[in-house]
């Protein structure tokens, strides 16, 4: 820090490297947006642009708060979101049919099930931070944490919305798989999922849902329907080759082939530009961004500021990983987006509250460094 | 440990193994996030790199819309060079059923636009219900601007609608080439399935069906041109790329003359019949005429379920390619060349044999064509009057086998090349082929109905002809229809030079020196037809009709009528060009309709065009009009017998219709011709004969 000591305190304690890099990836994303509006910086790019450096902003204000905060605050956020996802339970049976937000008055529509992905992180490491380290291994270890992921899990799941109670529990899970949880539970979790999920698309999908899992295993059996995002997205990546057909020249995209191009499947737009080049650089660039949130977890001093920035990282990664592996034709569309490349408000506020609360943690541990 | 002496000691153990754990179950995440960053990046460079050409491939093909522009037709000309088969432009509507939505609002849009009649509303309405897939279905052609524009301009509206503008094939001469030329249509579903050509599924897009257009196909197509557009995922287009205009198909010269042939069509009026002009000096085919004929010009518009059916039922069978496809007893017809079959056995032209009217074999009797008998006649005179008591009894005496060489030297039976699918080539019997063909010995009735041109003898209109040019001309001439295919310089034939002569001055005799065809006399100075006339029989004569009179064709049913036949050569002396002509069931009974005098008038319209034209125009007063008329009226007869039927099911067009030429109602009339010709040669073999009776034979001066 010697050679920065001009640098006022308060911003030189800040991951410059990272947030520089978060940086680079918003605005790279205003380019890709900006050329998926046939070249205009209407309708997405503009407002993309402004909300990510007020959501940028909000992430370096929410550096600032101390990890007390974070660990005090948990469960009374946890309360809360809960009862707001009931709440959207209740206007949408009202209203009729599916609903996802609540409607906050002037204009500002609050969707908790996004909250809800860095919120369950937080409560499940809270759980087991409270929890006496010789507990871990017995019963009562796993049940309170499952209760806890399930709840907002079902919830989501009911709205409906796959992809969001999908990352809720993933998130919830990994934390118990970081706390220390036993091994065989895990692998033998795996195993009874590989046999509910049968069952599952069976009985508890929508039909939508149901015909988007069959679909992924087979897209050439419904190439008009849900199987042609699947299979457009794959030719507008092929079709980019290695270095992209070039700024502003992408067909898929400017045509209106690739549907979603600007939301959940923003990746394909921007590599049939870009290329693999764009691509495999944006991979690298958010596995920097995790790896540096696990390197942060590893330094945390406190149970609980490790599994935080263990869990928000690997939300973070999730996030990233899901998309691509749905839009490149791995994984079944789930409607996960990319966080700071798809447009739109949520993913980009949820990436920068886990970023906030990791540069928190961040923080922390630059004030008292444990070295190893 | 002194930094922590209140804390129970296990509980430290625990909270540092907790640690511990935790420290390695996140380098366990990091590496598998990390792995699974790995398997990202492949999936993108597999994506990206190995199936990259597949994937812009895709993409080119989203984004360029291709249509294909169907290519202009060669033409098929005439010898100098006249059009017989042509395009005209034409702008047409189309609709591809699959891309069609919205089907009641676009079709009233497009009765609207079009101002349909409701009859073509109908047959557009049961064509779409039969219609599959991507074949196009007609809606309108030959459209006027005016309305044309009007379905372009509406376009965004009328999703599935086609509208091209390109050229539609035109036959001037209409039915009098249609079994030349053939006709075009749009491809099957079969044919789209096998080539999975874009063109067979292209708006306006035809290929040849049947005769020239279809076995000439390669030559004619051209290739395809393309205009390239890009477009949007809904349609809307973008730009215009590059377009590749159509290279058009080649000609084809024909050896032909267009206005012989259509002459000669003309001229067969009323009758089912074939005309066949070849030139003696090369071989090429001057005329080829079937008639009755379909329209071809119809035909490629696509032909209605009723038009189809008439045609089907018709007794003239005006699908069938007489030329090619009818076989026949040639009759008298063969005897100048059984004559030349007997001079070269040496059997010297003077031998007399006395005609008494009737001949004992065995058990059997064999009539003469003339009751009385003709008394003791030579080889000319025998050919002349065409007595079949001189032929019964020469080939009796020498057999048939040495006759049937002879007969297949001059091409009897024999198979020529030529460019059309379905040709069928008829018998020359001999002893060997009977007991092939029926496990049975060769009776002495078998050579003498040979000896007639009856029996087994079977034989197409264009074997006649060649037989006729090669008599004239002595040489082994090839008939050629295609102007490439020319040959020039045919050998000569086996047969002496002299005995041509005796031949041909006997031919001379039949039409100019008191024989049967006198009708056949030219009218033009210096110019002589020889020939020789011919009586198919087609059903057996009973002892009780013989002795009451046999009964005149006039008074039979047209199926029973005798075939009437002709071959022959002009001019006489210096051979240029040779003919045959054969009516079915022509039964000689209207005398400006029958073989000779419908000979005379297309050889003279070789020679002197005014006087043959003169000569039609007289005649076509009498038959109802030239070919268009009599088939329009025709046709309103056949709607009005079959009691008008509904007219969505009359208009509709006839998916199933076949090639005419490969048609069931062709092959049906052919296999029954064949079979009553066989049937009547093995009943015939024993006691009762097949003999000429006919008035032409009878029409001496």
């Amino acid at each position: 820090m010697s050679g920065l000591s001009f640098v006022p305190a308060p911003l030189a304690q800040l991951p410059w490297k990272i947030l520089l890099l978060v940086l680079a990836i918003g605005c790279f994303d205003l380019l890709v947006l900006y050329s998926a509006a046939g070249g205009s910086i209407r309708p997405w790019a503009l407002s993309q642009g402004i909300r990510f450096f007020v959501f940028l902003s909000g992430a370096m204000v929410l550096s600032r708060i101390p990890e007390r905060v974070w660990s005090n605050m948990t469960l009374p956020a946890y309360g809360v979101l809960c009862v707001m996802l009931v709440l959207v339970e209740l206007v949408g049976a009202v209203r009729g049919g599916g609903q996802r937000w609540l409607d906050l008055g002037i204009g500002f529509r609050l969707q908790p099930s996004e909250l809800m992905k860095p919120c369950i992180v937080l409560a499940c490491a809270k759980f087991y931070d409270m929890l006496p380290p010789n507990e871990t291994r017995r019963f009562g270890a796993i049940w309170p944490a499952a209760l806890l992921i399930l709840v907002p899990a079902a919830l989501v799941m009911k709205q409906p919305d796959l992809g969001t109670a999908l990352m809720i529990t993933i998130g919830g899970v990994t934390v118990m798989f970081l706390a220390g949880v036993p091994l065989r539970l895990f692998i033998g979790g795996a195993l009874a999922m590989s046999a509910a999920v049968p069952i599952a698309v069976n009985f508890v999908l929508h039909g939508y849902q149901r015909n988007r899992i069959l679909v992924f295993l087979d897209p050439e059996s419904d190439p008009l329907g849900i199987g042609y995002h699947i299979s457009q997205s794959k030719i507008a990546i092929g079709s980019g080759g290695i270095f992209g057909k070039g700024f502003l020249n992408g067909t898929q995209s400017h045509l209106d082939y690739l549907p979603e191009g600007h939301t959940d499947f923003a990746l394909a737009t921007m590599m049939e530009e870009w290329g693999l080049v764009g691509g495999v650089l944006l991979i690298i660039a958010f596995l920097v961004i995790v790896q540096w949130g696990l390197s942060t977890a590893l330094q945390a001093q406190s149970r609980f500021a490790k599994l935080t920035a263990a869990g928000l990282a690997a939300t973070i990664f999730y996030y990233v990983s899901i998309n691509m592996a749905m839009v490149m034709g791995m994984a079944p569309v789930v409607g996960v987006p990319l966080p700071l490349i798809s447009n739109g408000g949520s993913s980009q506020m949820t990436f920068m509250i886990c970023l906030g609360i990791l540069m928190s943690i961040d923080r922390t541990n630059r004030r008292s460094p444990v070295r190893w | 440990m002194s930094g922590a002496p209140f804390r129970p000691s296990g509980r430290v153990a625990t909270e540092a193994a907790q640690s511990y754990s935790f420290s390695r179950r996140t380098v366990m995440l990091g590496a598998a996030q990390g792995v699974f960053g790995l398997a990202l990046a492949g999936r993108m460079t597999w994506l990206a790199v190995v199936e990259n050409e597949q994937y812009t491939a895709k993409s080119e093909s989203n984004r360029v819309n291709m249509t294909l522009v169907p290519p202009r037709r060669g033409w098929i000309v005439d010898r100098h060079g006249a059009p017989i088969a042509n395009n005209r432009t034409d702008f047409r509507v189309d609709i591809i059923p699959d891309r069609l939505e919205n089907k009641d609002h676009v079709l009233a849009l497009l009765h609207d636009l079009l101002k349909l009649p409701p009859e073509e509303m109908d047959r557009l309405v049961a064509d779409l219900e039969h219609a599959a897939g991507f074949q196009p279905v007609q809606v309108a052609e030959n459209l006027d601007w005016e309305r044309f524009a009007a379905v372009s301009v509406r376009l965004p509206e009328l999703p599935g609608v086609a509208p091209t503008r390109g050229f539609s094939r035109s036959y001037p001469a209409g039915a009098a080439v249609a079994h030349l030329t053939g006709y075009v249509g749009a491809a099957s579903a079969e044919q789209y399935k096998q080539t999975h050509d874009q063109l067979m599924v292209t708006p306006g897009f035809k290929l040849g069906k049947d005769g020239l257009e279809k076995t000439l196909e390669k030559q004619l197509r051209g290739v395809a041109g393309q205009k390239r557009v890009e477009v949007t995922a809904r349609g809307k287009l973008v730009a215009e790329l590059a377009t590749r205009p159509d290279q058009p198909g080649a000609n084809a010269r024909l050896t032909i003359d267009a206005g012989l042939q259509d002459y000669a069509a003309r001229r067969l009026g009323t009758q089912s019949g074939s005309v066949v002009v070849i030139d003696c000096l090369t071989g090429e085919m001057l005329a080829m005429v079937s008639m009755p004929a379909y329209d071809p010009n119809n035909f490629s518009d696509g032909i209605s379920h009723l038009e189809w059916k008439m045609l089907s039922e018709n007794d003239h069978v005006p699908l069938m390619n007489k030329v090619l496809q009818g076989l026949y007893p040639p009759g008298s017809t063969v005897k100048p060349m059984n004559g030349l079959a007997l001079l070269g056995a040496g059997v010297p032209a003077s031998d007399r044999v006395v005609c008494s009217g009737a001949l004992r074999v065995g058990t059997g009797i064999f009539h003469c064509h003339k009751k009385s008998g003709h008394g003791a006649l030579d080889l000319k005179n025998a050919i002349m009057q065409s007595c079949d008591i001189y032929f019964y009894e020469m080939v009796r005496r020498l057999g048939y086998d040495h006759v049937a060489p002879v007969a297949r030297e001059l091409g009897l039976g024999q198979k020529f090349v030529l460019p059309f699918n379905s040709q069928r080539y008829g018998t020359v019997p001999d002893t060997a082929w009977k007991l092939r063909r029926y496990k049975q010995p060769w009776t002495v009735a078998d050579s003498l109905n040979a000896s007639i041109g009856q029996g087994y003898v079977l034989s197409n209109p264009l074997q006649l002809a060649v037989m006729a040019s090669r008599l004239a001309s002595g040489r082994a001439l090839q008939p050629t229809i295609l102007a490439a295919d020319v040959r020039h310089g045919a050998a000569p034939l086996s047969f002496q030079p002299e005995h041509l002569q005796t031949v041909h001055e006997a031919m001379w005799g039949v039409v100019n020196g008191g024989g049967t065809g006198g009708a056949a006399r030219m009218l033009i100075p210096g110019v002589a037809l020889a020939g020789k006339t011919g009586t198919a029989q087609v059903r057996r004569i009973t002892m009780a009709e013989r002795a009451g009179g046999v009964l005149k064709n006039g008074s039979l049913p047209f199926k029973m009528r005798d075939h009437a036949l002709f071959q022959g050569f002009a001019p006489h002396d210096k051979p240029r060009y040779a003919i045959a002509v054969v009516l079915e069931h022509g039964g000689h009974t209207v005398r400006n309709l029958d073989t000779p005098a419908i000979a005379r008038d297309v050889m003279t319209y070789l020679f002197d065009r005014e006087r043959a034209m003169a000569s039609l125009v007289e005649g076509e007063k009498t038959w109802g009009g030239d070919i268009r008329t009599r088939m329009a009226a025709e046709t309103a007869a056949y709607r009005a017998a079959a009691n008008a039927p509904p007219i969505a099911v009359g208009a509709q067009t006839e998916f199933n219709a076949s090639a005419p030429t490969d048609a069931p109602a062709v092959r049906a009339a052919a296999a029954a011709d064949v079979a009553a010709a066989e049937e009547l040669a093995n009943t015939a073999a024993h006691g009762n004969t097949v003999a000429e009776d006919g008035t032409t034979e009878r029409d001496v001066p």
